[in-house]
């Protein structure tokens, strides 16, 4: 299967190593991967934020990259759910004026943009429905729950929102982890609240954010765990670096690189 | 009461929750009661095995409404006048002031009881019967609290939840003798003394007071029916005693026929308080004997709502608070960080839809949210509160700051070399990039750490091993 790797924009510049692990992981599968070089972002910042045209813009590239494969593979909840729930709104909402948008300050100064544009809404409407999170691909594509991993340690798993309300996951990474070798998965309180990364929400209402991430930690601690996973690194950040910053000991790791994770390699 | 119903000129919706995050004592009482009551919730949904249609049948039905208001409203207004009641219709705040404050005056009395009702809050009623020296008495319990505290409501069914007992005690203690009967004088913090206290106060208001104000949950349009949901009886006194009722409702609050309550009256009370059923319906239609009868239909903005194609689903909303109570930003920073008598979530769909986004709270609203979508979850009538907030974010203006920074990283997404040669720099610079970054970045590293920088980015790491391969 010709599977192209959407490795997102957040994990490409800060967290190489789960791409490489999506890497590891689908080629034991027996995957044949690509990464196309052209994509990006899929410009949720900007959608979320309040900036529709750029995310738009943004939107019409990442299809324009996508559309040509069979299955579109992401270790992102939060991109993925982007793509699925956000870009046929986009494609839905597009004001006819912008049909062909102009470059972001330059004006126009990306090529055929107008004939990309006018088929905006049809590549949205093909490539969408290839776009699979990390574990759905492997549960509902694949068809497998035991990937071959080993991973002694305990482990609490955080179901981000936009994996749980966004994808509706439901209890595939759970799945996964609990047939891991040597991984003793232990359950997280109030598991289904928001930690408060939310984006710009971090950053807009700090405040807020940080009292709500400051209950996740204390609850991820709770559990005596030594990893919380999730399969969002955008959250893993933000709960990771108040983990850190109170010295909890307590490491986060992306749901790949723990099913990457094999006795061979240790 | 200071202001409540208008909230104008406040500050930011940040700058209040950073307020509220730091009081402890209201965080408690906050977190105690949602919790409560979202459990409550969730029991009395799970038992229903149709939850889902039901939903769908509540969220259609008003859609359908909506889509036909013009012909509805007629519809009722022409039912309510043929029951003997009088139809009267406001455009904004100031205008349904007035024509109550005529009605009132008409009447020769000076005071009036009210049902709770969050339309008059919205409009400041209360104060602006005050300017024309009539006072509005709350009877609601938790409405009591507020008035008598001299506070304002900081949730849509609870509106006193940001106080505990003891501080309602101090309050009744304090404050019951100059609005009326007092609070005796060895009152305990008890929810029954408290309760106990509540009703003597009231039962010598309702007894002595000729003229009612009202809201109402629902309208019926074929036959010109209010209907009120409550749970302590106070609404049924403030319907049936007084001469003279006048009912405040919002344009949105219609259902075409009497079948369709059916569907809200199983939606509503499972959502809000967590009951199969509330302790009260009432229900009126036009003027009984020897009461006259006064509905005010309230535009205040919201035909305006209704013309925005993704913000107009907002108007289903039945004011039930499912989506406070779940909320997880509600609960960190209290109702009256939102600066609206419409907290929470929907509160900050709604008010900068009926208001606009002129003031700096009402620009702030949209962003009140981290986007869980737990409210989008609870809502019985589905209304995608997500989806509404980020096309609110795309109509409100942004800071010069903020819109650099956002076409930067436009710009930088809109070339993969672009990317690539950032994600380069970064590699590079990855040493000195300080523990605590400047300006509005700031707010990041006051609590977090930020990740280590990778020497290398994935792109890079692909390309010079062939992805893996050498």
């Amino acid at each position: 299967m010709r599977v192209a790797l959407f490795i997102t924009c957040v994990n490409d510049t800060l967290f190489p190593g789960t791409g490489q692990a999506v890497v590891t992981l689908l080629r034991r599968l027996g995957c044949d991967v690509e990464f196309p070089q052209a994509q990006t972002c899929c410009g949720q910042m900007h959608v979320n934020t309040g900036y529709p045209e750029e995310g738009r813009r943004l939107a019409g590239h990442f299809v324009d990259v996508f559309a040509g494969y069979d299955a579109v593979v992401a270790p992102s909840g939060s991109c993925a759910a982007m793509v699925r729930e956000q870009y046929p709104r986009l494609a839905r909402t597009t004001p006819a004026r912008t049909a062909a948008p102009a470059g972001l300050l330059t004006g126009g100064s990306a090529p055929a943009t107008a004939e990309r544009d006018d088929s905006f809404a049809r590549r949205v409407a093909e490539t969408v429905p290839k776009v699979h999170d990390l574990s759905e691909f492997l549960v509902d594509v694949l068809g497998v729950t035991d990937v071959g991993a080993y991973f002694p340690h305990r482990v609490t798993y955080h179901p981000t929102c936009h994996s749980l309300r966004g994808l509706h996951l439901g209890d595939r990474p759970t799945r996964l982890l609990r047939e891991v070798r040597g991984l003793e998965l232990v359950p997280l309180p109030g598991a289904e609240e928001c930690c408060g990364f939310g984006g710009t929400f971090a950053v807009k209402n700090p405040a807020v954010s940080a009292a709500m991430c400051a209950d996740k930690v204390h609850n991820v601690a709770s559990t005596g765990a030594e990893v919380l996973c999730a399969a969002d690194n955008s959250c893993l950040m933000h709960i990771g670096g108040t983990l850190r910053r109170q010295r909890t000991g307590v490491r986060i790791m992306h749901l790949a690189e723990i099913l990457a994770s094999t006795e061979a390699a240790r | 009461m200071s202001g409540a119903g208008t909230f104008l000129g406040m500050p930011a919706f940040p700058h209040n929750a950073a307020a509220a995050v730091q009081d402890s004592q209201l965080r408690f009482n906050l977190r105690k009661a949602t919790h409560t009551i979202r459990g409550k919730r969730a029991a009395v949904v799970g038992e229903l095995p149709d939850w889902a249609e039901l939903r769908r049948a509540g969220k259609e039905i008003k859609d359908h409404t909506l889509r036909h208001l013009d012909r509805y409203l007629l519809q009722l207004e022409e039912a309510v006048t043929a029951a003997g009641g009088h139809v009267h219709w406001a455009s904004d705040a100031k205008e349904a002031n007035r024509i109550v404050a005529d009605l009132v005056k008409a009447t020769g009395e000076t005071s009036v009881v009210k049902v709770k009702s969050m339309a008059t809050q919205e409009i400041g009623l209360n104060e602006a019967l005050q300017e024309e020296g009539i006072t509005a008495y709350e009877t609601d319990l938790a409405e009591l609290i507020v008035q008598l505290g001299d506070d304002w409501p900081s949730h849509i069914l609870v509106p006193a939840i940001h106080r505990n007992r003891a501080e309602i005690r101090e309050i009744f203690q304090e404050k019951m003798a100059e609005w009326g009967r007092a609070a005796p004088e060895e009152l305990t913090d008890e929810p029954r003394a408290l309760a106990e206290a509540a009703r003597l106060h009231l039962r010598e208001r309702f007894l002595s007071t000729k003229v009612a104000v009202s809201g109402a949950n629902f309208m019926i349009a074929e036959t010109g029916t209010l209907v009120v949901l409550e749970s302590e009886g106070n609404g049924r006194m403030c319907l049936t005693l007084p001469e003279t009722l006048i009912s405040v409702v919002g344009v949105e609050k219609l259902l075409p026929t009497w079948r369709d309550l059916e569907v809200f009256l199983q939606l509503l009370p499972r959502s809000s308080t967590g009951e199969r059923m509330n302790p009260y319906t009432s229900t009126w239609t036009g003027a009984t004997e020897g009461q006259e009868f006064h509905l005010v239909l309230l535009d205040n903005g919201r035909t305006d709502v209704l013309a925005d194609e993704v913000g107009r689903q907002a108007l289903r909303c039945i004011r039930c608070s499912a989506c406070l109570n779940v909320c997880p930003v509600y609960e960190r920073a209290g109702g009256h960080a939102y600066g609206s008598v419409y907290p929470g979530p929907i509160g900050a769909i709604l008010t900068p839809q009926l208001r606009g986004t002129a003031s700096a709270i009402d620009a702030s609203l949209p962003y009140a949210s981290s986007l869980c979508g737990a409210c989008f979850e609870a809502c019985p009538v589905a209304i995608d509160i997500p989806e509404v907030l980020v096309h609110l974010r795309g109509k409100v203006r942004h800071a010069r700051a903020e819109r650099l920074g956002m076409r930067a990283a436009g710009w930088i997404f809109d070339r993969p070399s672009r990317l690539a040669r950032v994600q380069r720099l970064g590699g590079r610079l990855r040493r000195f990039v300080p523990g605590r970054l400047p300006g509005p970045l700031s707010a990041w590293t006051d609590t977090r750490e930020i990740p280590d920088i990778p020497a290398e980015s994935f792109r890079d790491w692909w390309n010079r091993t062939d992805g893996g391969a050498r």
